[in-house]
């Protein structure tokens, strides 16, 4: 199958290696590992590496690592984790679904949002923080890179405003798109709880993990048997979890070349997009934003129309984020956040890299976007 | 190298390689996220899509009736506290039983503290649960009964069908943790009037890290995982694809070969309870004689401690339990054994040895030739034992 796939922020192929591990794992480490017997001592060994290896690619102790299902999750189970009713919490306007649609059920319960404005770059306005933490401030919660635009958000200064202002107030942060393209250190970042998923980091789809504190009390979202310190029951998804910290171990070895090559990747692209009229760069090649998303609005056309027309020449795209595609009532609240033309608004694409795309792959899509946006616009018309 | 007998199936079970090859291609060139718009994705929804129909069939449920989560104890979760919080108007009352999973008990006790009334029904010698009982503590409040299909630790099989047609005469919904019988027994959702049921995969040669919770259509109950619009809006978070491929999987292979397993694993259950129970004196079978699960025994044996007996058996090659998996780390005696009426000494001197499709008559024999000489010497050093041994 020869394809192109720039969809690597909705997910990622697994690498080989994780793939191996995970089935090394379902062969010969299927023991429970709360068994007190040898197989199921074995798999408690394994649990350990892992854990350390995706503590290791984020600054944080193993013992700070609780394992989920996902970015999903933990996100649900960070939130709902620290709040009671009466609390007022503070995100951005441009959180992830799992973020954005839980605030949205607990406004209609007894508590309190205030979403941040961002700006043009999509950026979160910290003046506007700054004003918004009262002394029932809970939980400031923010996504490091956002998932459609990639912007980057300042997240040290944004803890050093919550600390400066309310002691009580717990600082949440969503950093699977963050995790393996930029260093993260949790505790240099001064945050309380991190959010990450392995199928992001070419791992497998299924885990996650939410970083917590040393010191942190949390109200589990799944009850039962007492894994993962009490905070997260029900038997630990081994393979996967075995995957991930492989997939963490790959991602933090040579992160730096990495950036470097997807960076020269995004640069060629937005070069070689001047060589087509109408289109609107969503996620400047700057220090705001990440170098593996690129999101690009064209004029004239629907981003879906376009996805798929690109489809038929074997690439890979996506319009927003996949959590949301298929639900059109929400795919544009971070593209009209960031103050988009509304001429351009339907017409956005995300083009999201790895370091294994290639500067060919983009010279093709290039080919592409000028033989199907002329077509496109001229039915539009 | 020594003999290997893996007999804790019911913590956890190997992964079939069927099932495994099953699940390769979408760690490879199957990867793409099922909620993408193009092909990547469209073609991994229609493979979560015929996943969903196998376990409909499975359980003579439709597929739009059919939730994928992370596991069992989500699963548990979701329904508990779901249907408690989405029908907190009608009422506030649940009845449950001592003998449930952790998943579910502690799910009561967060309930109890959040102001729901909770009933924990007792059990009788063999772990049953009264019909009547349960029809006697329905009360005007009561917006749902859970009953586990079969316990995790002695096996025994509730009444399912007849204690959900009580409460459907009410009006009640019901749900049943179903982890351990899925696969081993047969279930019918529409024909035992179950409403809601959660299941595992790893608990029937599937992966771990999925499960599903059956919603019959119409039930009201809220999501506990919110987010983007993946299971139709209900449970968030991007679908853990292979897995739930696996389980697809596994449910067709365990549902296609359940008789012929279920009674040849019965049949080596029943050599191993009646071999135990002829060659160690001082021994009581946990449970119900017939209505047990096919792969399950659980022992008590008098004046020794089962973790003694477990790491004994560990270094002879076999691998069983105390009780459940989830609890074997803690000291306390368990739940369902107290639950059943047994003393704390007693209970602590618990085994199960669950059996599934990899042990053969060879495993019993071993296992019936190095149990009783580990007990017996156990108990060589228990003064309680000398007593007893001497007639004082």
């Amino acid at each position: 199958m020869n394809f192109i796939y720039f969809d690597n922020s909705a997910t990622t192929k697994p690498h080989k290696e994780v793939i191996e591990e995970v089935a090394d794992c379902m062969e010969k480490y299927y023991g429970n590992p709360s068994s007190i017997h040898k197989l199921g001592l074995d798999a408690e060994k394994k649990l350990k590496e892992a854990r350390e290896r995706v503590a290791g690619l984020i600054g944080a102790a193993a013992g700070e690592i609780y394992f989920t299902s996902g970015g999903s999750e933990s996100n649900n189970m960070a939130i709902l984790g620290v709040l009671s009713p009466g609390d007022h919490i503070i995100a951005s306007q441009i959180e992830h679904p799992s973020v954005i649609m839980l605030l949205k059920a607990l406004q209609k319960e007894n508590y309190e949002v205030t979403y941040l404005d961002v700006d043009k770059n999509g950026i979160a306005d910290t003046e506007q923080l700054k004003d918004s933490i009262k002394d029932n401030t809970r939980l400031v919660t923010i996504m490091h890179v956002n998932n459609e635009i990639g912007s980057i958000q300042p997240i040290s200064r944004i803890a050093s405003i919550i600390r400066d202002r309310n002691k009580r107030t717990k600082f949440h942060v969503d950093a699977v798109q963050a995790l393996g393209k930029l260093p993260l250190n949790v505790k240099q970042l001064d945050v309380d709880m991190l959010s990450i998923s392995a199928h992001k980091i070419h791992g497998p789809k299924g885990a996650g993990a939410l970083y917590m504190k040393k010191g942190l009390v949390l109200k589990p979202l799944i009850f039962g048997g007492g894994q993962e310190g009490s905070l997260r029951s029900g038997t630990e998804n081994l393979p996967s979890i075995s995957g991930f910290g492989i997939a963490a171990q790959i991602a933090g070895t040579d992160m730096q070349g990495k950036a470097d090559k997807v960076k020269e990747l995004k640069a060629y692209f937005i070069k070689r997009l001047q060589e087509i009229d109408k289109v609107v760069i969503n996620s400047l090649m700057d220090e705001m934003h990440i170098p593996n998303i690129l999101n690009a609005a064209f004029e004239g056309v629907r981003g879906e129309v376009l996805l798929h027309a690109l489809e038929d020449y074997g690439i890979y795209v996506s319009t927003g984020s996949a959590c949301s595609s298929r639900n059109s009532k929400h795919s544009n609240y971070v593209l009209s956040a960031i103050g988009l033309k509304s001429s351009y608004l339907e017409g956005a694409v995300r083009f999201s890299f790895s370091y294994e795309n290639t500067k060919e792959e983009i010279d093709t899509a290039i080919e592409a976007l000028k033989k199907i946006l002329p077509f496109l616009r001229r039915m539009r018309k | 190298m020594n003999k290997r007998v893996y007999m804790d199936h019911a913590a956890t079970t190997y992964t079939k390689t069927e099932v495994l090859q099953t699940m390769m291609p979408f760690y490879t060139e199957l990867f793409g996220n099922p909620s993408s718009v193009h092909q990547f994705g469209r073609e991994v929804k229609k493979h979560i899509d015929t996943a969903r129909e196998q376990i409909a069939k499975a359980l003579g449920a439709l597929p739009e009736e059919i939730y994928f989560t992370a596991g069992g104890s989500e699963a548990d979760n979701w329904a508990i506290k779901g249907i408690a919080y989405a029908n907190r108007k009608k009422g506030n009352h649940i009845i449950t039983t001592k003998i449930e999973h952790p998943g579910l008990l502690e799910s009561c006790k967060y309930l109890e503290k959040e102001g729901f009334e909770v009933t924990y029904l007792d059990v009788d010698e063999y772990g049953l649960v009264k019909p009547e009982d349960v029809e006697r503590a329905i009360k005007e409040n009561t917006i749902l009964i859970s009953v586990m299909y079969a316990n995790n630790e002695i096996g025994t099989i509730q009444s399912i069908a007849e204690i959900a047609g009580l409460a459907k005469e009410r009006k009640i919904y019901f749900h049943t943790d179903a982890v351990q019988a899925v696969g081993s027994i047969k279930i019918d959702v529409k024909e035992q009037n179950i409403d809601l049921l959660s299941l595992s995969a790893h608990k029937f040669y599937g992966p771990k890290g999925v499960g599903a919770l059956y919603i019959r259509k119409g039930v009201k109950i809220i999501s506990i995982l919110h987010g983007g619009h993946q299971e139709r809006g209900r449970r968030a978070g991007t679908e853990n694809v292979p897995g739930i491929i696996g389980l697809g999987k596994a449910i067709e292979i365990a549902v296609n070969t359940m008789d012929e397993n279920a009674a040849r694993i019965k049949a080596l259950r029943d050599k191993l309870i009646q071999g135990v129970m002829e060659k160690v004196p001082y021994t009581r079978l946990n449970g119900h004689p017939e209505k047990r699960l096919p792969g399950n025994t659980s022992f008590c044996f008098e004046f020794i401690e089962g973790e003694s007996l477990l790491l004994n058996l560990d270094i002879k090659g076999i691998a069983g339990s105390s009780g459940s998996a989830c609890s074997s780390g803690s000291l306390d005696p368990s739940h369902v054994l107290l639950a059943i009426g047994l003393s704390h000494e007693i209970a602590h001197g618990s085994l199960r040895l669950s059996l599934g499709d990899i042990n053969t008559q060879e495993d019993i024999d071993y296992v019936l030739e190095v149990l009783p000489p580990i007990v017996d010497r156990l108990r060589q050093m228990s003064p309680l034992y000398e007593r007893v041994k001497g007639g004082k």
